[in-house]
């Protein structure tokens, strides 16, 4: 089975570089050959999904082979295939194919149509090996690549400047967390050398790690996430990223990527110790409800977007850090497609948006929702797509959204009652996040498609409905959040009992069963709750097993009675939220200025977004300009000092050196040469050529030595 | 008057002097040739004339042969060369023919 999860991993991978290398030879820029391999993932997905149904709860299958052999220890690639792995891998390959669809609508008549399409290709394989991978390494790699995926579509047209500046932040924020995530991954092996997840799990358990080194590893990995998935206080990304194409937004900035970090800390659970849960709950719930209050304040329907995701990952993460593993995953589930087919929404308003303004000569803002309004009759079937989404996401009975969400506050709640104290500021976080989320999101739904169209009635004339392409994708989308899909077979629209809750296991916390080594006592442990009562309960050994069934009873009930409560709780303030939004937007009667004017300074910090950009441009930015600038000054003077200096000292031997080379050493070669020259040119006067001359030389010398011997010869 | 080694030994000295002198002054190669052709010439007088009074045998006799022998090679290859310088250059004066001097 894991060969097809392989095969639906890798085809993506061929069809980026076929399209990547072709786009510019092939018709339609090689769309196709994208489309293709994604509806054939798309099925092979569906195949797989329903065959590890069948395998049951348990059904897993891994694959490795060494990768990377260093000496005693070895680097495993791991492949990893369970019941998480195929939901990913079908929510994964329904989104991506639902909106390469919709881009062949949306980015009809782009210059780099092609590469689009090869881009969300990569993005496929990349996330698909993501949730496909074993080990950690495996994990980061992936990570890294989605990361790029996401930083070469942010930037897609950068030939302007916010999207090429958008881009740059989005790599350089992920960065900041991947930098903790990779020391996580560090220390983890260098601990364990080993870094496949189940096994770092059964190690764990062994006790070969100390409590505090293991919340370490989990936060730091944790780091990761609240960089992918956008946390505070490294959200600052997301709402850039909007800058992207929309389609790109609802696959990589709402319904898939960003999930990664939720993935991550779903996979990690099993190592997270009590306090880094409580940290990991703190950030993701501080993150919802700082988001949701962004949220209300922005009038860029792709910005409100986007902070509603930021939000809505806080509640996944706040769900996993209190321990609600299948709260958390099926929130990320349903999270996806409701997400996705709000964004895509958004794309089919902005796109006619655009086509109207661009008709009137208008240079106003599509995305701005000031210029919108009355959109209902000439976009129904956005209107009605949107309108199915946005009250999945408020948490209205018979969607998903409210199952998923219900679920993740009544998991905060009965957290709460069993720690108390500080606890409950998180319930405080998950419930008025649920009212906000109601209100803004409605907002979005009075302010676009209700009252009156406030670019003008020549831009109305000529609003029309999106292509069949994009409205299709609009339509499964809308039909996917609608609760049945993930209860069944059960039909209980109030209950989340169904094949998702009984298929996603939470898996058992390995530090809590080192606990129970340690303890010597086997308690049967059947959910995180009892565990973590256990860690409570250890002080009161004597208490033996009857205690902890009738504990577990009671547990259990706590348990219940707190779903109970927290339905009832979300209804009412998603109710209230709804109403007040109707009252503020459709009806009128509550004056939105006369609110803005009260809130004050309030009011300000939320339509600033909190000020967090200009805190970290006044901060970190500035101190890492003002280092740089030291650096370089430091470089220019001292660094460039010392070998300038060098250099001129250098400079001043070798003249020393060209002096004497120049002067003595040449002098006497030269000298030389000039001698044996003008020895040369004076004998060579004689030597004429003229051979009558010669023989004239010859003869005067021997008559001279005749002379001589003759004068000799008479005189001795 | 010819019984005497000296006489001939005088005329051989007057006879290469002479060649020496034509080999000398003269530009015309036709007049350098007929001065080698006297210091041969007086070369092989000295030849005879030491065979004549000294020896006994005739080595002396048949080296003269040879050096005539050789004089008339010589002039039939020194005058052909002449002969390729006169073609070349319609003159036969030697200091006309110096190119290979700078």
């Amino acid at each position: 089975m894991i060969k097809w999860a392989v095969i639906v991993w890798i085809l993506p991978l061929l069809s980026f570089f076929f399209v990547l290398i072709f786009n510019k030879k092939l018709p339609r820029g090689g769309d196709y050959f994208s489309l293709g391999t994604i509806f054939i993932g798309l099925f092979l997905s569906v195949k797989l999904f329903t065959e590890a149904l069948l395998n049951g709860a348990q059904y897993s299958e891994n694959w490795s082979f060494t990768w990377i052999p260093l000496g005693k220890y070895s680097i495993q690639f791991d492949l990893h295939f369970d019941i998480v792995t195929a939901v990913m891998f079908l929510v994964v390959t329904i989104v991506s194919s639902l909106v390469h669809l919709y881009s062949v609508g949306y980015m009809k008549g782009d210059p780099k149509y092609g590469r689009f399409f090869a881009y969300l290709s990569i993005f496929s394989f990349s996330m698909l090996g993501l949730v496909l991978s074993g080990s950690l390494i495996g994990l980061y790699i992936f990570w890294e690549l989605v990361g790029l995926s996401s930083y070469l579509l942010i930037g897609f047209w950068h030939e302007r400047h916010p999207p090429a500046e958008a881009s740059k932040k989005a790599f350089i924020t992920n960065r900041v967390g991947d930098v903790g995530m990779l020391l996580g991954i560090l220390i983890t092996f260098a601990i364990l050398g080993d870094l496949n997840i189940h096994s770092i799990g059964e190690k764990v358990a062994a006790g070969k790690v100390s409590q505090s080194t293991l919340t370490l590893i989990g936060l730091l990995l944790f780091c990761g996430a609240v960089g992918k998935s956008a946390q505070f206080p490294l959200h600052v990304w997301l709402p850039d990223a909007m800058e992207g194409p929309t389609p790109v937004s609802a696959l990589i900035h709402a319904a898939t990527m960003v999930a990664a970090g939720v993935y991550l800390v779903a996979r990690i659970f099993p190592l997270l110790t009590p306090e880094a849960g409580l940290i990991i709950a703190f950030v993701g719930g501080f993150t919802a409800f700082f988001a949701a209050t962004i949220a209300i304040a922005q009038y860029d329907i792709k910005k409100v977007l986007a902070y509603s995701t930021v939000s809505q990952l806080g509640y996944m993460i706040m769900a996993l850090g209190v321990g609600s593993y299948t709260a958390g995953l099926f929130h990320l589930t349903t999270h996806a497609f409701f997400k996705a087919c709000l964004f895509l929404c958004s794309g089919s308003v902005i796109h006619a948006m655009h086509h109207s303004l661009h008709h009137i000569h208008s240079h106003a803002d599509p995305q701005d929702m000031r210029n919108m309004g009355g959109m209902k009759k000439k976009m129904p079937i956005t209107f009605w797509t949107m309108f199915i989404a946005t009250i999945a996401i408020s948490g209205v009975p018979f969607t998903s959204g409210f199952l998923s969400k219900d679920a993740i506050l009544g998991g905060t709640l009965a957290y709460a009652m069993e720690h108390g104290g500080i606890s409950w500021i998180l319930v405080f976080f998950g419930f008025v996040t649920a009212g906000m989320t109601a209100f803004y999101m409605f907002r979005i739904l009075f302010k676009t498609f209700y009252g009156e169209f406030r670019s003008g009635p020549k831009a109305e004339e000529v609003l029309h409905e999106s292509p069949k392409t994009m409205t299709i994708p609009l339509i499964l989308l809308a039909v996917l959040s609608f609760y049945l899909w993930f209860t069944l077979p059960n039909v209980n629209p109030f209950s989340t009992h169904g094949w998702y809750e009984s298929y996603t296991i939470t898996p058992e916390k390995a530090y809590e069963k080192t606990i129970i080594i340690h303890n010597q006592s086997n308690i049967n442990l059947s959910n995180t709750f009892e565990n973590q009562h256990q860690l409570k309960a250890k002080d009161e050994k004597q208490h033996s097993e009857t205690f902890n069934s009738t504990h577990s009873n009671q547990q259990h009930s706590v348990h219940h009675s707190a779903h109970i409560l927290a339905m009832i709780s979300s209804l009412i303030v998603a109710g209230l939220g709804i109403l007040i939004s109707w009252l503020t937007f459709y009806k009128q009667t509550i004056s939105s200025d006369k609110v803005k004017s009260s809130l004050g300074a309030f009011y300000q910090g939320m339509y600033n977004k909190w000020w967090i950009d200009e805190i970290y441009e006044g901060t970190v930015i500035q101190f890492t300009m003002l280092m740089t600038k030291i650096s370089a000054w430091f470089d220019t003077y001292i660094i460039d000092g010392i070998v300038n200096g060098t250099a001129a000292i250098t400079r001043v031997f070798s003249d020393g050196t060209g002096i004497f080379d120049n002067r003595i050493i040449d002098g006497l070669v030269n000298g030389l040469a000039n001698t044996i020259g003008w020895f040369g040119k004076s004998i060579r006067k004689i030597q004429t050529g003229n051979i009558q001359r010669y023989l004239l030389s010859s003869s005067v010398v021997l008559g001279v030595v005749l002379l001589i011997i003759v004068v000799r010869t008479i005189f001795y | 008057m010819f019984n005497n080694l000296q006489v001939f030994l005088i005329i051989s000295t007057i006879l290469f002097i002479l060649g020496i002198l034509a080999i000398l002054t003269r530009k015309n190669a036709i007049s350098i040739l007929m001065g080698i052709e006297l210091i041969l010439n007086s070369a092989g007088l000295n030849f005879v004339a030491f065979s004549k009074f000294s020896s006994g045998n005739l080595n002396g006799q048949i080296f003269a042969l040879f050096i005539i022998l050789l004089a008339a090679a010589e002039a039939a290859v020194a005058l052909a060369i002449f002969l390729g310088l006169y073609r070349q250059r319609k003159t036969v004066f030697v200091d006309q023919a110096s190119e290979l001097k700078q």
